[in-house]
């Protein structure tokens, strides 16, 4: 089952075009991530898909209906994270979870809400009290507390430690494996990477790229990155390996390799024969970041 | 049932809220009841004696502190809810508008009532003044359709309120001055201020709420009810335009 369905999708705001042509197709219990440089219409989007704006032109179908004329009917289905959404300061933790459990058919546990975002010795704090992470976290449990369907999750672990980060992708897989379908926009690749089933790159409203996140990176290039430091004094790279490669601003080289064996071969030879270290060696296929970065990039010029 | 079950429970958290905002509670219930104590002190030789005073200010605190609740203390509610993103977050939820609409007016009420009955207490106990017990059930009709009329009023003005920094200059704008002219906080019976505050519906509850506490107006004599009347036709108007213009988001 498709729970998102869009074509065509236009959004205008007076002479100007935020989304120029959005096409998108998430399944049922699929983590969907949209990716794209700040003002590509990220959120434009999403905000369209959760109901919040009409949009200008297009198809779309959420869950089966038009999110524009969803109403109180359609909210009850869904659970929004929001990027700039708020919540009463001077309630408490618990008292906010309970009054928003009380707007659902099938409210989830508290008890279950406040141990999945590790607010459970927060619970009787007020809201303005929080720190800022934990405010966020306290707002990705309200947007799930009505069990809903689908879940909306706009840059959700904005502001997270590190370690709240990789609880929080923990529980969002859960709640996709347990038939949740997920829709995430995030400007962390790692985020992306670590998350989404499928995803697409928004430039300046329209998508340049989709799918997973291996057919993303795939997508633009099949180089593997070689990564070393030579020490002081060390003569330079034969001018074959430079071709391929680069100086980082860290003082470490990088070649971008197509074939790996043989690149890896001329240069442990080259390393050999002249009695080198090639400290820190290391070879990676290209991250995501990477792949983003070229195509975004590409896509603006 | 679920409808009424989901606004009585946004006016018991709204007034939670409410009670430990020190702002809110400060601006809303202290300073009534300071100005309260204040007249009682204050106006006791200038209006001919403790009790002739107090029949004036009674009433005109009691116009002052619902104003205060419903009109200032609503709107400003709105207004941060709404910059503070709360609004937007509670949109996204199956909670209908009219919900959290009520929980507001269901607040400010519950404010208003309570500051009511403290100022009549104050009168009737302290100075010897409470209306007499015929006029109890006009002087709670009006406290009634003022309630309802300034929190309709209250929530039409959220929409010319662009934002939280504009809020309080704008919302104070609109009803201290009204407050000024209209024989509320100054003794002020006749003159231009007082024909330009005859427009205004504050002057008008003002008198709805005085000649429940003064013998020689009689009701029945349509003065008292034709003021209610215009009361109550401001704040339609106010419902109106509250339906047409509210806003979830701040603008700029």
């Amino acid at each position: 089952m498709t729970v998102i369905r869009a074509r065509g999708l236009k959004k205008r705001y007076g002479a100007r075009w935020v989304l120029r042509d959005v096409d998108m197709s998430v399944p049922a219990g699929t983590i969907f991530a949209l990716l794209g440089p700040n003002g590509a219409g990220k959120t434009s989007t999403i905000e369209i898909l959760e109901g919040y704006r009409d949009r200008t032109s297009g198809e779309l179908e959420v869950l089966g209906v038009d999110p524009a004329r969803g109403g109180t009917a359609f909210r009850e289905r869904i659970g929004i994270m929001l990027q700039d959404g708020g919540v009463e300061p001077y309630l408490t933790v618990a008292e906010v979870l309970d009054a928003r459990r009380g707007y659902y058919r099938q409210p989830r546990p508290r008890k279950e809400l406040l141990a999945a975002v590790d607010l459970a010795a927060q619970d009787m704090t007020r809201v303005r009290r929080l720190s800022a992470g934990q405010r966020r976290r306290l707002e990705l449990a309200l947007a799930t507390c009505g069990t809903p369907e689908l879940l909306f999750l706009d840059e959700p672990t904005l502001g997270f430690d590190p370690v709240a980060r990789r609880a929080a992708w923990r529980w969002i897989r859960d709640l996709a494996s347990a038939g949740t379908t997920v829709l995430v926009t995030t400007n962390a690749m790692d985020e992306a990477a670590a998350l989404a089933d499928e995803l697409a790159i928004l430039v300046d409203g329209a998508v340049v790229a989709r799918g997973t996140p291996g057919e993303v990176v795939g997508a633009s290039a099949t180089e593997t990155v070689i990564r070393f430091r030579l020490a002081e004094g060390a003569p330079p790279l034969p001018v074959g390996l430079m071709s391929a490669g680069r100086s980082t601003p860290d003082g470490a080289v990088e070649l971008h390799a197509v074939e790996l064996v043989q690149t890896l071969h001329d240069l442990t030879e080259w390393a050999l024969g002249h009695g080198l270290e090639l400290l820190e060696l290391s070879a990676r296929p290209r991250s995501l970041e990477e792949a983003y970065l070229e195509l975004v990039g590409s896509a603006r010029t | 049932m679920r409808s009424l079950s989901l606004a009585l429970g946004r006016a018991r958290l709204e007034n939670r809220a409410f009670w430990r905002n020190p702002a809110a509670a400060f601006f809303t219930v202290v300073f009534p009841l300071l100005f309260l104590i204040v007249a009682s002190v204050a106006l006791a030789d200038p209006l001919g004696g403790r009790t002739e005073a107090a029949r004036f200010y009674t009433p005109s605190i009691m116009t002052f502190a619902l104003i205060t609740a419903c009109y200032t203390n609503l709107a400003m509610g709105v207004v941060m809810a709404r910059e503070a993103g709360i609004l937007k977050q509670l949109r996204g939820t199956p909670l209908p508008i009219w919900a959290y609409v009520s929980g507001r007016i269901g607040q400010a009420v519950f404010v208003a009532t309570l500051l009511a009955t403290l100022i009549g207490l104050y009168g009737a106990i302290v100075n010897g003044v409470s209306p007499p017990l015929e006029e109890m059930p006009w002087l709670v009709l009006v406290l009634a359709v003022g309630a309802a009329s300034f929190s309709a009023l209250g929530l039409a003005v959220t929409a010319a309120v662009p934002n939280a920094g504009a809020a309080p200059a704008l919302i104070n704008a609109t009803i201290l001055p009204l407050l000024l002219i209209s024989d509320v906080l100054v003794p002020l019976d006749q003159g231009l201020l007082a024909t330009v505050a005859g427009i205004f519906p504050v002057r008008h509850l003002a008198d709805a709420l005085a000649a429940a506490y003064d013998p020689s107006v009689s009701v029945a004599a349509g003065d008292a009810a034709l003021s209610l009347l215009i009361v109550a036709a401001w704040g339609l108007a106010g419902f109106v335009v509250a339906l047409r213009t509210f806003s979830w988001s701040p603008r700029g």
